[in-house]
């Protein structure tokens, strides 16, 4: 292997990163992809003299070990799609952003309507969502077209699913609507503002995001944050997984008329949100992390309000729950619904609690420890079915292994400052920097690059939605067109996070 | 069977009791309207340096416009004369763009109440919501009021699945270019006569993507808009408060 390894949430100085021809570039990734890595990022820079360098980071869970190759090509090469079909979505993201023309990729539409997203388009530009659309021909099949706008307070996309009867076929999902130019505006900070991109790339992942973003900035500063602020952003992080995955639990029900477990889970959510209020004033952990450390503090009358909460969280949230799961007639509608084989699973590259729910062992926090997670170890939750069932069930177990996390910690919360005492560096320039989190729906990855002035030449975000969304048509393959909603639900992307 | 009613027994009446009861507990470290001290105030530009989003002037006399606000507390921090802080008012919506402008001490919250709306909508408010562009948390914290805990329908306001259903629209994002187009015929698909909710920053200013190209900075730029409800994202009480002032079920003070 000539890719450089490193571990996570490190910078890297530019030249140490080797530079491959591009068909060793290719030859190596998709070997190391086949022989059971996974393409955790592979974006480019454009070259003033055309064409543009590429960058991948490969994650090897299995050696815990994070690879970064890159090379330069022109302004259209051979795709790496047919080989390594993981590759599909970033290869349209170089094409959409980066003007490259992958020959060969199977499927290059836009991605996220890039030319359209302007407030003033060049004239005759196709608005979003106009593209050419997968179809199947034959009398009997017909087709049926969701979104942009759907039926309730959720976020735009639009579902094009080619049917035979009630039978799918096949799942087109075209994004972009949500687009709001963050890379774009990330590059060339760090400003102001940037945090408040981390905080908002998706709402419901406010701490994982910022999480990621904040560890960049450190890495890039050689800042250390002090083990007390590490510990409470490993209590934010998990509150975050408690509220989503309750909330998630409580949506699965209420897709089956499960009503009882629906509208407890609606309230014990938000018992949850408001135990990460209680930290820093906001239900979404807004402003509660900066680089260096956390804006907030717990006082101990504050930790043992918390321990009360969590310990009234685990009573209700249980009791709730596993009503669900004892429901025979929850059961059946859950069990063999939108099953994925692991297979496919390993073949497209899912993350979080969906690869779980394959029976893969996939989890940052395990395989790529950051912060608190490299003291304080959790188990990593698996389950073989891959269906809906699965993917319900895995949440449960997190939740359960989340609130113990959180038990643990409370009483044990190191001393000292939340936050590093030194006023942070200027960025390191020429670096590249990558940082890994465990998000409640998965890996994210933030990729960054400084420039010689130590600015963000380049800025990448990688959130679970982007990896798993393909799962999601996949897993609609041979199902009836009425389970959309609830294998939607049971794999709960995001929209902002992959539109950006 | 039994076990269902056990849990049921276990989780007990959760409806809150406001607006006829107490409110419930907010976060003590809730960031609600902010209370300016002109007085303190030097004119130093510290605060307004420090805001990401422009919400803050302070040359012609201090003033923070809770519409653009983030609620990060930056500019609370960077004041070393305490000229801004942020209280635990949780009635933030207003029905006027200026309403939200924050310039003195003055204990008043905004009026919402629309005489339309009261009017037509007073006991019966239906409304389509739209995502536009936003972070999606506006969205969760509206979604919250459905929940048992707020339950949003015994006001006889509920959130439809078809605009043609709908008395308004309740719009959050900054309204991407990309949802435009969606947003302008979802709109159009409402009968009239119909009302314009814009939640969140980002629906009334833009939010944190303010100014960028790939957004219209907000849902005035696009529909007329009838009652603005502030915050990043606003706390649902919040939410809730400004819905129910705005048709007359609470009145203002
Ligand atoms: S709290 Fe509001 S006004 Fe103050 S700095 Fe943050 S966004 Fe600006
Ligand atoms: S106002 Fe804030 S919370 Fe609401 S959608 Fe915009 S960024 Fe998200």
């Amino acid at each position: 292997m000539n890719f450089l390894q490193i571990a996570n949430s490190t910078a890297t100085d530019l030249a140490r990163i080797p530079e491959l021809v591009f068909d060793d570039f290719a030859a190596e990734l998709t070997a190391a992809i086949a022989a059971g890595a996974r393409l955790s990022a592979l974006f480019g820079t454009p070259r003033s003299a055309g064409g543009a360098e590429l960058y991948a980071v490969l994650a090897a869970e299995a050696e815990s070990a994070l690879f970064l190759g890159r090379t330069t090509v022109g302004a259209s090469y051979p795709a790496l799609t047919p080989a390594c079909p993981q590759a599909h979505l970033f290869e349209r993201d170089l094409a959409e952003s980066c003007g490259l023309t992958p020959v060969g990729h199977p499927w290059c539409k836009p991605l996220r309507f890039l030319d359209a997203a302007r407030r003033d388009p060049t004239p005759g530009t196709p608005p979003c969502g106009v593209m050419d659309f997968f179809q199947i021909a034959g009398d009997a099949i017909h087709e049926v077209a969701v979104g942009p706008v759907h039926a309730g307070i959720i976020e735009p996309g639009h579902f094009r699913f080619q049917c035979h009867g009630e039978t799918v076929y096949h799942l087109e999902i075209s994004l972009g609507y949500q687009h709001r130019g963050m890379e774009r505006a990330l590059r060339g900070g760090p400003t102001p503002r940037s945090i408040h991109y981390a905080e908002t790339l998706a709402g419901d992942t406010t701490i994982g995001h910022t999480s990621a973003y904040c560890t960049i900035c450190e890495t890039l500063s050689r800042q250390r944050v002090p083990a007390r602020a590490q510990a409470l952003r490993g209590i934010a992080q998990e509150l975050e997984r408690l509220a989503n995955h309750i909330g998630d639990l409580g949506a699965l029900a209420g897709d089956v008329g499960f009503l009882p477990t629906q509208a407890y889970c609606g309230r014990i959510r938000g018992d949850a949100l408001n135990m990460t209020a209680l930290l820093c004033g906001n239900r979404f952990g807004r402003g509660l992390l900066r680089p260096g450390g956390c804006t907030a503090d717990l006082s101990a009358a504050d930790v043992a309000e918390l321990a009360r909460r969590l310990t009234q969280l685990r009573r209700d949230c249980t009791s709730a729950i596993e009503l669900l799961f004892h429901s025979p007639s929850v059961l059946s509608r859950f069990e063999e619904t939108g099953t994925l084989s692991r297979e496919t699973c390993e073949t497209i590259g899912l993350v979080g609690p969906a690869a779980r729910a394959c029976g893969v062992a996939r989890d940052v926090r395990h395989d790529f420890p950051y912060g608190i997670f490299r003291f304080a170890q959790l188990p990593v939750c698996t389950w073989e079915s891959g269906d809906v069932f699965a993917r319900a069930y895995v949440r449960w177990l997190e939740i359960q292994k989340s609130l113990a996390f959180v038990a643990e910690q409370l009483p044990a919360l190191p001393g000292g400052a939340t936050a590093s005492a030194t006023a942070a560096a200027p960025l390191a320039a020429n670096q590249l920097a990558i940082a890994l989190v465990e998000g409640w729906r998965g890996e994210i990855c933030h990729a960054a690059l400084t420039d010689a002035d130590g600015r963000f030449a380049c800025y990448k975000i990688y959130d679970p939605s982007f990896h798993n969304w393909f799962g999601l048509a996949c897993a609609l393959r041979n199902q009836e067109i009425s389970d959309f909603p609830l294998c939607n639900k049971s794999f709960n992307l995001s929209y902002c996070g992959h539109d950006l | 069977m039994l076990s269902i009613l056990l849990a049921r027994f276990q989780q007990k009446y959760r409806t809150m009791a406001w607006p006829a009861g107490p409110a419930p507990a907010l976060p003590a470290r809730l960031a609600g309207r902010p209370r300016l001290d002109r007085t303190a105030c030097q004119q130093c530009g510290t605060c307004a340096a420090a805001c990401p989003v422009g919400a803050i002037t302070c040359q012609e006399g201090l003033t923070l416009d809770t519409g653009r606000c983030l609620f990060c507390r930056a500019c609370e921090r960077a004041c070393s004369r305490q000229a801004i802080q942020f209280t635990q008012e949780y009635r933030l919506g207003a029905a006027a763009r200026e309403a939200l402008l924050v310039r003195d001490a003055a204990a008043a919250y905004p009026p919402a109440l629309v005489e339309k709306a009261r009017a037509y909508f007073g006991r019966s408010l239906k409304l389509r919501q739209v995502s536009a562009g936003g972070c999606n948390a506006c969205e969760a914290d509206t979604n919250v009021l459905s929940t048992v805990a707020w339950d949003l329908g015994r006001f006889g306001i509920q959130f439809v699945a078809s605009p043609r259903h709908a008395d308004g629209l309740f719009i959050t994002g900054p309204v991407s270019a990309n949802m435009r187009l969606a947003l302008e015929k979802t709109y159009a698909a409402v009968p009239d006569p119909k009302i314009v909710i814009a939640c969140g920053a980002c629906a009334i200013a833009g939010g944190p993507y303010a100014g960028h190209p790939e957004v219209h900075d907000g849902a005035s730029a696009v529909v007329p808009v009838d009652l603005f409800i502030p915050g990043c994202p606003p706390h649902p009480l919040t939410i809730l408060d400004a819905l129910l002032r705005f048709v007359g079920q609470v009145p203002e003070e």
